[in-house]
């Protein structure tokens, strides 16, 4: 079992580079704007089906794969504009996008299933070890530029203060449009390397997007921090690649079925949302009462000494 | 510079909760002019605030500033002229972000925000040198979030934030009230500083009676939406906390009825 674990870990790690153009996409929704974006689920299968589409046609795979981009990035866009102009709340309009995405998804590929085999991608000639690492890091370093710019920092103000951002005059209905777009056009990003990675793209690829970007995001950040964006957007591309590992594992374990892994997903993000609540109220009691007990003992005089 | 003619804002219009929170407000401010505004509660203090800024826009009546009627302009458009510091000190910055982050932010009010570096070499020098103005030491921590920055190191810096580019208009929406007397004494003593050093025309609400005389050269009093009495600036020197109470009561036929208001 040890050694089929160790077998199973490059495939995972490959993986976890795969997505991790989604889990960045989901940070900067859950994390920068503190809008829960559920579009991502139809937006990646977008990606995946643009991707595949264009290159079943014989587009260059490279062209192919900014197209998806640019359609994720659509979608996102319109899931703005409902919360925004719509004003509909944010879960919502993720969710109604992400309905009308699995329309619209079934109309760009046609087929539930449009298989890549036979047709060169981004692959081809390059292997995946060594393009996702290098577009990984350069995603990443272009993402920390662009939130130090002006327009960067408007958007991380608005999902921080939007009243403040406000009265210093960005306008929070753009900076939330331009983040959701940004974001999913990420997520689309990912969907169509994963779909050239794996030969074809699938309708139903994307279901559950949203909870796996989230554990990502949060696992990162269980172990790297989110003290600015760097170590952010580090821990969103790690926290990627840790769970892949972890999926690898569980579906090790004598008695899981790979049918599991959502459930498991499930638990993971569970764990990883309360861990860490449940600390920090632990931690208050504990600072709080050797506080009060300070104080007490400040109070009580020097008469004691009062070692502080 | 700021006029306001016949301004009426209405909340729950038809609803049997319907309030009149202003009711024909005339209200003109010339450049540099510092006016306190005191009123009980409900007055319509913080209306008027929002209806300046543009996070509320009247039901009916006019706001110019310098003489283009802006009544109609969202807040981020009317930011470009208008300052402003909250009443809670967590209101005026970014938590999340690092002071000079805040500083570029504010930098940036009223222009197009693009994708130039938010903090340059020569902007962190010139954060630093607005920063020393405080005298908080808080130009040696450009790299400190705020949030963990003490209420009135936030409030400070919301101030400077709010005028270091040298708005038109500054509104100071009872920015010292979450603060305890000493610190907020401070925060007022900054205010006192920055308006004269900048000649911002200002318009201050307060609960503190001996604060709105003491700063400022022009003092409004409102009740139940309307201004009851507006001393210019032959009068405000004159004045004490005892006739400005004796006079509400005379104008508003009851007293003035506010759970918060500070003597002096």
């Amino acid at each position: 079992m040890f050694a089929s674990m160790l077998e199973s870990m490059p495939g995972a790690i490959q993986l976890g580079l795969l997505y991790a153009c989604m889990s960045l996409g989901v940070y900067i929704t859950y994390r920068i704007l503190d809008f829960p974006d559920l579009t991502v689920d139809g937006s990646f299968t977008t990606g995946a089906a643009i991707a595949a589409v264009m290159i079943t046609h014989g587009y260059s795979p490279w062209l192919s794969t900014a197209c998806a981009f640019v359609g994720g990035a659509a979608a996102g866009a319109l899931t703005g504009l409902l919360h925004t102009k719509g004003k509909i709340n944010a879960l919502l309009s993720g969710i109604i996008m992400m309905i009308a995405l699995y329309s619209i998804n079934l109309r760009i590929s046609k087929l539930p299933n449009l298989p890549l085999i036979k047709y060169e991608t981004v692959f081809t000639h390059i292997s995946p070890w060594l393009l996702m690492p290098i577009f990984v890091i350069v995603v990443k370093l272009l993402l920390d530029a662009f939130f130090q710019t002006d327009l960067g920092l408007s958007l991380r103000a608005t999902g921080d203060n939007a009243r403040m951002i406000r009265s210093f005059g960005a306008h929070t209905d753009n900076t939330k449009i331009i983040g959701v777009s940004l974001s999913n056009g990420l997520v689309a990003l990912s969907g169509a390397f994963v779909a050239q990675e794996q030969g074809y793209s699938d309708q139903s690829m994307g279901i559950g997007m949203i909870v796996i970007g989230l554990a990502a995001v949060i696992i990162g950040e269980a172990i790297f921090g989110r003290r600015t964006v760097f170590w952010a957007t580090l821990s969103a591309i790690v926290g990627m690649i840790i769970y892949r590992v972890v999926i690898a594992l569980a579906l090790r374990v004598p008695g899981f079925k790979p049918t599991d892994l959502k459930v498991i997903t499930a638990v993971i993000v569970i764990f990883a949302l309360v861990i860490p609540t449940a600390q920090r109220a632990i931690r208050q009691k504990r600072l709080a009462r050797r506080r009060s007990a300070e104080l007490a003992a400040a109070l009580t005089g020097s008469s004691a000494g009062g070692d502080r | 510079m700021l006029e306001l003619a016949n301004v009426t804002k209405l909340f729950f219009p038809g609803s049997p909760d319907e309030k009149v929170a202003l009711s024909g407000i005339h209200l003109s401010l010339k450049p540099g002019d510092f006016m306190t505004v005191i009123g009980s509660n409900g007055a319509g203090k913080s209306t008027l605030m929002n209806i300046i800024s543009g996070v509320l826009t009247p039901d009916f009546g006019e706001v110019k500033i310098n003489g283009v009627p802006v009544q109609q302009l969202p807040e981020y458009k009317r930011s470009r002229w208008i300052g402003r510091v909250f009443q809670d000190p967590m209101a005026g910055t970014a938590p999340n972000m690092t002071i000079e982050e805040n500083m570029a932010i504010a930098y940036m009010r009223g222009k197009r925000r693009g994708l130039i570096f938010g903090v340059t070499r020569s902007k962190r020098h010139f954060f630093r040198e607005q920063l020393e103005r405080l005298n908080l030491g808080l130009e040696d921590r450009l790299k400190a979030k705020v949030g963990q920055l003490s209420g009135r190191e936030r409030q400070a810096l919301s101030l400077l934030m709010a005028t270091f580019t040298q708005p038109q208009i500054l509104l100071l929406d009872e920015h010292t009230a979450a603060l305890d007397p000493a610190r907020a004494e401070l925060v007022t003593r900054l205010t006192e500083q920055i308006v004269r050093e900048m000649k911002l025309t200002t318009l201050m609400v307060t609960h503190n009676m001996e604060q709105a005389l003491r700063l400022g050269n022009r003092l409004i009093m409102m009740d139940k939406g309307r201004i009851i009495l507006n001393v210019d600036e032959q009068r405000k020197p004159e004045l004490t906390v005892d006739k400005l109470l004796r006079e509400f009561e005379q104008i508003s036929g009851h007293k003035l009825a506010d759970d918060r208001v500070v003597l002096g």
